[in-house]
């Protein structure tokens, strides 16, 4: 394996790091905005959200990313790997969210609602300056777990042709016949940003808990 | 479109034997994986401090690298080691010892939140290691763990169907070989993700029902 394979991998890496947050960031509003949806009981909206988060919970994402990557051009909207893989992303996040933001907003006290309510903050007000600050706090250890997944479930996106860390990997094994160097490379990038990620989830956590000891 | 799901629909032996692939990997995988979890969990609380931190390392660094990743160690790398395994050996190790990691903390999370006395009673009557294991520790274990148990359940049903890039005949790798056989992928694929919502259901409900158990015994 030679400096330029780890170029390669390198740049593979970057591909990955900017789906994952691509993916993070669109996942994240809409998580939320579902969520909603489902705590306000819509009608009909609420159960539909209901399913979807059921069945894409249930869905791996390479049978996902296959369907939309295939499916989509045979209806006539014309998808390429990216996007086919950021939509991918955000369609499986979202529905993992949800379910985070969800389990918030069903534990959030009450009386907390109805004060702002009873000294007259209208529904967004009450919303962004009662609701999320402290939805955002209990959530955000869930939130910091579905990243490292969704950083985990990544190297699926090789299979449709995005250059990611795993594919250009595998590349260089294919070249080189020796597939165990280019692996080990890909491995010592995933592991340390997952590790961050599931330290800085531990970290929150622990914070947390200090935090409610002190009160 | 009704003509494409026909095409599945003639296809649909290939697609059962995928759907029973894919459980006959998972159910496999997760007895092991649950069973190398309950070897793993005493190693991970264990005294002895190069165990508890070998075991940690273990668990540590499986639930940091990708599954996929994983696999292709297991598949591609192996055989430079001089350890060649075909498909299916190779998807059952890897499912099996990567989620051996998270059964092992699973494991470890109930365990430490199980009361001291029950434990310490069987000890007093008598109870011999495995005895008290089995009959004390392991039932009340098991009906805490169930429902986390159950998620990472439908997490390795999902893992099993990266397997598809190693050519592991299971569900997707069925829905990709009929959506290039005949070019339905709409229907191929769809059909495909309701039998993997199938697969989950039938984990829920398991749970749910385990869940009721538990309640019974309270």
């Amino acid at each position: 394996m030679s400096g330029g394979d780890i170029l390669a991998i390198l740049q593979g890496a970057v591909v990955t790091v900017t789906l994952s947050l691509v993916g993070i960031l669109i996942g994240l509003p809409i998580g939320l905005a579902l969520a909603v949806l489902r705590w306000a009981d819509v009608p009909a909206v609420a159960r539909m959200v209901a399913v979807y988060v059921s069945i894409l919970r249930a869905t791996p994402l390479v049978t996902l990313l296959l369907l939309l990557f295939f499916a989509l051009p045979n209806i006539g909207i014309a998808i390429g790997p990216i996007s086919a893989a950021i939509l991918a992303l955000v369609m499986n996040t979202a529905a993992f969210n949800c379910e985070v933001w969800r389990a918030a907003l069903m534990n959030f006290p009450k009386d907390q609602y109805e004060a702002a309510k009873s000294i007259g903050m209208r529904a967004p007000q009450r919303f962004r300056r009662i609701l999320l600050p402290q939805i955002v706090r209990v959530s955000l250890p869930g939130l910091v777990n579905e990243m490292s997944l969704l950083i985990k479930v990544t190297p699926v996106l090789a299979v449709v042709g995005v250059v990611d860390i795993t594919r250009a990997a595998v590349r260089i094994g294919a070249e080189t016949y020796e597939p165990l160097p280019p692996f080990l490379v890909a491995i010592a990038l995933y592991a340390p940003i997952v590790f961050a990620l599931v330290s800085l989830q531990r970290w929150i956590e622990r914070r947390q808990i200090s935090a409610e000891a002190a009160a | 479109m009704i003509h494409d799901f026909g095409i599945v629909w003639g296809e649909r032996s290939l697609l059962l034997s995928g759907l029973g692939n894919t459980t006959i990997l998972s159910v496999l995988s997760a007895a092991a994986a649950l069973l190398l979890g309950f070897i793993l969990t005493p190693a991970l609380m264990s005294k002895q401090h190069w165990l508890a931190w070998a075991a940690r390392a273990f668990v540590d660094g499986m639930r940091c690298v990708p599954f996929l990743l994983f696999a292709y160690i297991v598949y591609y790398g192996f055989p430079s080691l001089g350890v060649r395994l075909d498909n299916w050996t190779s998807g059952l190790l890897a499912l099996t010892i990567y989620n051996a990691a998270y059964m092992a903390e699973i494991l470890r999370g109930a365990w430490a939140t199980q009361p001291r006395e029950p434990i310490e009673a069987g000890v007093a009557f008598g109870f011999s290691n495995v005895a008290l294991f089995r009959r004390i520790i392991l039932p009340p274990l098991l009906l805490a763990a169930g429902p986390v148990i159950g998620n990472q359940m439908i997490q390795i049903i999902k893992d099993s169907a990266f397997l598809t890039i190693i050519a592991l005949p299971e569900l997707t790798h069925a829905a990709s070989s009929i959506q290039s056989r005949h070019y339905v992928p709409f229907a191929a694929f769809i059909t495909a993700v309701f039998l993997y919502w199938g697969l989950c259901l039938v984990i829920e409900a398991g749970v749910s029902s385990i869940g009721r158990l538990a309640e019974a015994r309270r």
